[in-house]
């Protein structure tokens, strides 16, 4: 599909090279899509803000040649949403792994979608906090280990697409590493929207959360990937028990035209002062 | 020329101050008593073309506050008790990537949700170590509402010329009380705005931790691109765990603060030539403390008073050479005691009492008075 070489040189700080992501991390598949995807809609570098939390995927800021800002666990969204109110002719991105946007981040994941800013938030869903050694995260799926359930988990992961959509955010999809192609493509479209956009990202961790599920290598992790993945049309036709343990991938929701933050923001100043 | 004069509120003078200061962007989360800045704010930054949000929480509106600032905005926080305890953590952030903000705390009693409409100064060694990791931290304590005012613009400027957040500390007294203030002319007051740096972007690195100058933040967005983050980083931005880089830059954390105290002390003296008490008083307490020494002065007991109006950095200079002629040292505080730790410290062999009142009601010239003459006798 990729017809000529990307060069990514264009977009990376080599100077910050060699990454700290592990050997077969899915994190770097969607890095270059992230890139490829940046190039595809033409944005100068100088006007692209990417914030990012803290944990493996919130790293992803320090190697890619924008404004970026490695923020506090969880608060991404936040310094994403002063900046982009404050410049709104910026693009501003914001990289989250799924305890960074979910747990620690869960209030304002909720009240940026609620709001509709024009921020496009990105999550690395691995299932895991793999920083800190592999400890339950809040989509970790029923019944699989971690270093702090051992016995396996007993609580229910949220659906990052349907949190999003319930909580107001106007263009939902899920892509996987696996599916790098199709990754690039909703980038571009979740990029284009206005309004507030999720792209939730299943990714791989076999060290910290593979390891200890069965899929001790990044091949079997990207196996489940490709396995597990249903495309939204698909499953329109599947019973909830063929759709149990697997995920729904796809542009979930999409609503073009809903009042954005920032726009009614300054339409609202313009009226103060037409008064 | 006739004075601009008006009636304010305390906490109406740090919004109009703000205003004055060039705030571009508020961004809070309501919470007694400190609410009314952020009321005020809704309604006079909009109507000049600049950004109030009210966040979903505290941590929030500080986080938005930083962004904003990164992309160079002048911007401003408010809270109280339980808020500023969740704001330590982007304090800290802010401190360690140098980003200019002014944070206002109107003290109520603590701790916990404690007395959320009484008045309290119990945050001011929260103001200094509630963040963790060393870091040093201006903050103001002023004792009028007039003086709320024009310390609100000297925050401001204060944060962008040290890249640092600013932290104003009120309390519940002077944040809802009505006095006097006199507006400023723009012409009469100094502004220090967002500057771009000095050097194009492919020479511009974000820190600079050994020539002893501030670099300016660039703002983002305008050509300057580099990376903010808050691990421990070298000049360009970007993570180290070098152990020069690290000392480097906790050094120049410290450095860049107290090497310039001069510029950054504020203070106020009265009665204190003759005197042979000295009382040491910031804040709402500071004006029963004013009282109360012309009293003691009255019943022919010489008293005076030493205010510090920056608190942070401490003004150990002063109180130590304060000490070496004044052998007896108050300090009326509505806390348990914190301030007179930072006094004992610098005191030269002078005694050092506390006057410490935290029930919720200020502290009363009378009280302060009798400590005067309780300490008198000694």
């Amino acid at each position: 599909m990729i017809k000529t070489k990307f060069d990514y040189n264009k977009y990376l700080r080599k100077n910050t090279l060699p990454h700290i992501w592990c050997p077969g991390c899915g994190d770097g598949i969607i890095l270059k899509s992230l890139l490829r995807a940046i190039d595809k809609c033409g944005y100068s570098k100088d006007d692209v803000v990417i914030t990012s939390g803290i944990g493996c995927a919130s790293r992803l800021p320090g190697y890619v040649d924008f404004n970026t800002i490695h923020t506090t666990h969880g608060r991404a969204l936040t310094f994403a949403i002063g900046i982009k109110m404050f410049k709104p002719r910026l693009k501003v991105i914001t990289i989250s792994g799924d305890g960074d946007a979910l747990a620690i981040g869960g209030n304002h994941f909720i009240h940026a979608a609620r709001r509709n800013i024009d921020i496009t938030l990105i999550v690395f869903n691995n299932y895991t906090y793999g920083m800190t050694g592999g400890q339950c995260s809040p989509t970790q799926p029923v019944g699989s280990l971690s270093t702090t359930t051992p016995f396996g988990s007993i609580e229910p992961p949220f659906d990052v697409c349907n949190l999003a959509q319930a909580a107001g955010a106007t263009w939902v999809g899920r892509s996987t590493s696996y599916h790098a192609v199709q990754l690039e493509k909703f980038m571009v479209d979740a990029l284009n929207h206005t309004g507030f956009s999720v792209l939730d990202v299943i990714t791989n961790c076999h060290i910290s959360y593979g390891r200890r599920n069965k899929m001790k290598s990044p091949v079997e992790m990207i196996k489940y990937q490709k396995e597990k993945a249903v495309p939204a049309r698909s499953a329109e036709n599947m019973t909830p028990e063929d759709l149990a343990g697997r995920f729904k991938t796809g542009i979930l929701f999409e609503k073009a035209g809903s009042p954005e933050f920032c726009t009614e923001y300054y339409k609202k100043l313009e009226s103060i002062k037409t008064k | 020329m006739a004075k601009n004069i008006k009636l304010m509120q305390g906490n109406e003078a740090i919004a109009e101050g703000a205003v004055i200061a060039g705030c571009d962007f508020f961004a809070g989360y309501p919470i007694t008593p400190s609410s009314e800045v952020a009321e005020i704010l809704s309604s006079k930054l909009p109507k000049i073309g600049k950004v109030f949000l009210q966040m979903e929480d505290e941590i929030a509106a500080l986080g938005a506050v930083l962004g904003a600032a990164l992309g160079g905005a002048k911007a401003l926080t408010a809270t109280s008790g339980p808020g500023m305890s969740l704001k330590q953590e982007h304090i800290g952030y802010a401190s360690m990537c140098e980003i200019p903000c002014v944070i206002i705390n109107v003290m109520r009693g603590g701790p916990s949700t404690g007395l959320p409409t009484l008045p309290a100064q119990g945050d001011v060694m929260q103001a200094k170590w509630g963040t963790h990791g060393d870091h040093a931290i201006i903050a103001i304590t002023p004792s009028s509402v007039n003086e709320s005012l024009y310390e609100t613009i000297r925050a401001f400027n204060l944060a962008v010329k040290y890249r640092t957040p600013v932290l104003i500390l009120t309390d519940e007294i002077i944040g809802h009380m009505r006095e006097k203030v006199v507006i400023p002319d723009k012409s009469d007051i100094e502004i220090i705005d967002v500057k771009l740096p000095g050097v194009p972007p492919e020479k511009y690195n974000p820190y600079n931790y050994t020539s002893g100058e501030v670099t300016p933040l660039a703002p983002m967005g305008e050509g300057y691109r580099y990376h903010v983050t808050g691990l421990i980083h070298g000049e360009t931005g970007f993570p180290s765990q070098k152990t020069d880089v690290i000392q480097n830059a906790q050094n120049w954390l410290m450095d860049k603060i107290y090497k310039n105290i001069k510029d950054i002390e504020k203070f106020e003296e009265f009665q204190t030539e003759d005197a042979d008490i000295l009382l040491v008083a910031y804040g709402s307490t500071s004006r029963s403390s004013r009282q109360a020494i012309m009293m003691a002065r009255s019943a022919g007991i010489k008293a005076g008073m030493f205010r510090p109006i920056t608190i942070w950095p401490f003004p150990d200079e002063q109180i130590s050479a304060l000490s070496k002629k004044i052998k007896k040292i108050l300090v009326p505080e509505m806390n348990m005691g914190q301030v007179i730790f930072e006094v004992q410290r610098n005191a030269c062999g002078s005694s050092v009492y506390g006057l410490n009142v935290v029930n919720g009601e200020p502290i009363t010239p009378d009280q302060i008075y009798e400590k005067i003459k309780e300490i008198s006798k000694i």
